[in-house]
């Protein structure tokens, strides 16, 4: 993580929808009187999801002033918070998880990738398709390596898939979530490795009592 | 009440007393940074662990740990606190290196060197030498306006500057972006603090990452000389300590005094020193032809005398200005006096306080520490933000505890608190002029210096006064009607009785052309009519000075000792840091020998004889530091005099904060934030 500021070109205002506003206003109600400023990022969070998935300064401002709350308290939370993107991101946002498990699958492969296809971290593409950042650990260690690209995980990644999701990506071709080699959750990659039947039984539900030679 | 052992000592003490709290009853010295006392706890800094029996089996934070929160031993010995055991050593030492990492090695120009809690503590807990070979971290300067100054990379993250703007000073500008090695210290897009009391985050600040823009790289602590005196700012008479440095003063810092000032002072307080070194009366002037030019003493005391010899008594006055102190209006009134005249006011905005009403209607009868005890408190035709901010603080705190309403009668102003607005005039008051009493049992009135100096101010004084015999403000065993004065010299000048005598005019009159020859003892905020013949005698060439005929070079606030009756009645000892600059003389000095020159020789040749003279006619204002407090049976008689009321809102007495007096409008510093605030975009050079 670097120093997190507010993008140097903003744009001049920022308004919520009404939707958005009366989803807000529902959400502050969720909080006791006086504890309303609760809700900042709830409310940071629907300002950027409406905003192409960045946070700028007059929406900092919006929250807070919906609140109640002085700005500087406001800033602290988004820039506090690597889920509040301060500067201007790509349709697609690849956030590769950079951490050990990750690293050791091969993820550094895949930050190179990111490099070679979109650019230096944070830069965002001519076309404004893609941008990248590398995060901390985003909890999918079994398929390792993974990355999300905006809201949705992309698992077991090679270089070759990889390539081909983020093609597909940009070309608005539907792409697949989740593992993108074809294994159900965190199953073991090459089939069962493990018989349940000799530590449960034939049926799966004896004990190891019942283990016949 | 817990038992406790602390260093093996066993103590009795309240149960919430934080472990911090229970080593220093017990005499023992933790390290902190982050902790102070009246800020709220963060517990980030880590400096103050200390090793518990009782409690978790680690060390401890001890600012957030409290006594109930050990559990005894199984025997139900008390909990152990070691505070210097080998393990809390350790532990602090551990942090100490932690925090030093990122600290540059910059103490040898470093404005904080010496008085500095991250060197004292290095040197007490610290370790010879850095294990530390990776690059540190570089954090940008940040703007924080023209009083504080930023290093931020000696910034520790202790949070107290945080925390004292968002809890004292009541405006959350500063906060702490980003987190982790990434955190900084920061207003909300580098704009400038808009607090009166900003200043005080330099004192706070444990390392150098703030300190003081105006003094910056001017003096080391050490070389400093420090004269503990009071402040003439407002009427609320802080305790500051003077650092002067050879003939100069470089910075008024805060003396604690819980009291009045608890540990804050407002920026004016701190930051009017340049004003000290500019524009000032280093020598008389008499002037001629129209233009003052430069005279000795002698002829200077000639010039009056001839005019005071050619003038009748009932033509000649004498108007006391704001810095006085009660030396030189008992020491004027004396010289009045032997010439017979009567025209005397300390009243120069024409304000209506007089001491015929009693002593009780022109003091903050409830005293300033009353305030943490009230219940309910209506604020008449002021603005305490500005004429008095660390007033204002104490009023934030007392609301912050609860439980405390709030009432204005007034303009409708950013006060840092919540208040119910109960009018804008003397009507919103008179609605409690027959009220039931409030079901409170601490009510108070804060009268501002403002609503009692416009034209009906005597009948406002009346109605604030049924009102607070209505109300129940004032009432047996207390005494919540307090008048809220704007300028040091007002309850000494009225105490010592420096206000028209019988016959006499009061100084809206005599400025008004009412006198021929008028003494003008720093009386700066008064326009006075042309005719008069004018002595001005004060320290700083401003408005006084440019009307005056006769301009007697007098001493500013440090360079005299005096006493200062503060809005309460306190009277309070001002020590003299440096000298007068070039022929400029102590005020009571001149006037004694302006009083051999005109024939009516005052009884006294020192400043010793001068107080032994003002302990004879007024006892209680050499009784320094104690409130005589003052008989609260005149409010009914004040109540009765009634008056007609003008439909006028209130208005605050004090216009722009920053300039208030000549010493602030001489100092760059003043104008700077003056024009801030006002809005006026200041051009600066390229640094």
């Amino acid at each position: 993580m670097s120093v997190r500021r507010l993008a140097e070109i903003q744009p001049a205002s920022f308004a919520f929808t009404p939707e958005n506003k009366a989803w807000a206003e529902k959400e502050i109600t969720k909080y006791p009187p006086g504890r309303q400023a609760s809700a900042i990022i709830s409310l940071l969070w629907r300002a950027q999801l409406q905003h192409d998935f960045w946070l700028p300064k007059p929406a900092i401002e919006a929250a807070a002033d919906m609140l109640a709350m002085p700005y500087i308290r406001a800033l602290e939370v988004a820039t506090f918070y690597t889920m509040f993107n301060l500067e201007p991101v790509g349709r697609h946002h690849v956030q590769v998880c950079g951490t050990t498990p990750c690293v050791l699958r091969g993820a550094e492969a895949i930050k190179q990738m990111c490099r070679n296809r979109i650019g230096p971290e944070g830069h965002v593409t001519g076309d404004g398709a893609l941008s990248w950042v590398e995060t901390e650990c985003i909890g999918a260690c079994c398929n390792a390596p993974a990355v999300q690209i905006n809201e949705d995980y992309y698992e077991d990644l090679t270089q070759a898939n990889f390539a081909k999701l983020l093609d597909n990506l940009v070309a608005g071709k539907p792409v697949k979530t989740g593992s993108q080699i074809g294994r159900t959750s965190s199953e073991p990659a090459e089939g069962s490795l493990t018989a349940l039947t000799t530590l449960y039984g034939a049926d799966g539900k004896s004990g190891p009592a019942s283990v016949k030679p | 009440m817990a038992k406790i052992i602390i260093d093996g000592k066993e103590l009795d003490l309240p149960p919430e007393y934080t472990l911090l709290q229970a080593a220093e009853a017990a005499g023992a010295e933790v390290p902190r940074f982050c902790f102070h006392e009246r800020l709220s706890i963060a517990g980030n800094c880590r400096m103050c662990l200390v090793e518990v029996k009782g409690g978790p089996p680690k060390p401890t934070a001890s600012c957030a740990m409290a006594i109930r929160d050990l559990r005894p031993g199984p025997n139900g010995e008390p909990p152990v606190v070691e505070t210097n055991s080998p393990m809390a050593r350790k532990a602090r030492k551990g942090v100490l290196e932690f925090l030093l990492i990122n600290h540059p090695l910059d103490c040898p120009i470093c404005d904080q060197g010496g008085e500095c809690d991250l060197q004292d503590q290095a040197m007490g807990y610290g370790a010879d030498s850095s294990r530390f070979a990776e690059n540190k971290r570089a954090v940008e300067d940040k703007y924080l306006g023209p009083l504080v100054k930023t290093s931020m990379n000696r910034c520790i993250h202790c949070t107290r500057c945080i925390r004292f703007a968002t809890e004292v000073a009541g405006v959350s500008e500063l906060g702490a972006i980003g987190r982790g090695e990434d955190m900084e210290i920061t207003s909300y897009l580098e704009r400038a603090l808009t607090s009166e009391l900003q200043g005080n985050v330099v004192d706070l600040c444990p390392v150098g990452a703030l300190t003081s823009r105006p003094t910056a790289f001017h003096a080391r602590p050490w070389e400093y000389v420090k004269t503990e005196s009071v402040d003439v700012m407002d009427a609320v008479g802080c305790a500051i300590r003077i650092d002067s440095r050879g003939r100069e003063v470089v910075r008024i810092l805060p003396r604690l005094n819980d009291a009045i000032n608890e540990e804050w002072i407002s920026d004016k307080t701190r930051h009017v020193v340049d004003g000290l070194k500019t524009q000032r009366l280093d020598r008389p002037y008499i002037r001629v032809e129209g233009k003052l030019r430069p005279a000795s003493w002698p002829q200077a005391f000639a010039a009056i005398a001839a005019k005071a010899k050619a003038t009748q008594a009932t033509k000649i006055g004498a108007i006391a200005g704001d810095l006085a102190s009660v030396e030189e209006m008992f020491a004027l009134k004396g010289l009045m006096e032997g010439l017979g005249v009567a025209n005397l006011d300390c009243r120069q905005d024409g304000s209506k306080f007089s001491p015929e009403h009693g002593r009780a209607s022109y003091l903050f009868n409830s005293t300033i520490a009353g305030i943490d005890e009230a219940d309910a408190i209506m604020i008449i035709g002021s603005n305490p933000r500005i004429e008095a901010p660390v007033l204002n603080a104490r009023i934030r705190k007392r609301w912050l505890k609860g439980d405390c309403l709030i009432g204005v009668v007034g303009e409708k102003l950013d006060l840092t608190y919540q208040y119910n607005h109960l009018g804008a005039g003397a009507d919103g008051l008179a609605a409690f002029a027959d009220h039931p009493p409030v079901q409170k049992t601490k009510p108070m009135f804060i009268l501002g210096a403002g609503a009692a100096a416009r034209p009906d101010g005597l009948a406002v004084l009346s109605l604030a006064a049924k009102a607070a015999l209505s109300l129940g403000v004032v009432k047996d065993g207390w005494n919540g009607f307090n008048v809220l004065q704007n300028v040091a010299s007002r309850v000494g000048g009225l105490d010592v009785g420096f206000t028209p005598g019988p016959g006499g005019l009061d100084a809206p009159a005599m400025a008004a052309g009412g006198v021929d020859l008028l003494f003008n003892l720093g009386a700066d905020e008064i326009e006075i009519a042309s005719g008069a013949f004018v002595v001005y005698i004060g320290s700083h060439g401003d408005r006084g000075a440019h009307r005056a005929d006769v301009v007697l070079p007098g001493a500013a606030y440090p360079e005299k000792t005096g006493i200062y009756v503060n809005t309460e009645g306190r009277p309070q000892f001002g020590d003299r840091a440096i000298f007068p600059p070039g022929d400029a003389r102590e005020d009571w000095a001149i006037l004694r020998a302006l009083s051999d020159a005109l024939g009516a020789k005052l009884p006294y040749d020192s400043l010793v004889g001068l107080r032994a003279a003002l302990a004879a006619a007024h006892p209680h204002l050499v009784a320094l530091d104690a409130v005589a407090p003052a008989d609260a049976g005149v409010f009914a008689a004040l109540a009765k005099l009634g008056g007609a009321l003008d439909k006028a809102p209130f208005a605050s007495a004090v216009g722009d904060f920053f300039l208030t007096n000549p010493i602030a409008r001489a100092s760059r510093v003043m104008a700077e934030c003056s024009a801030l605030r006002a809005g006026r975009q200041t051009l600066q050079a390229a640094e």
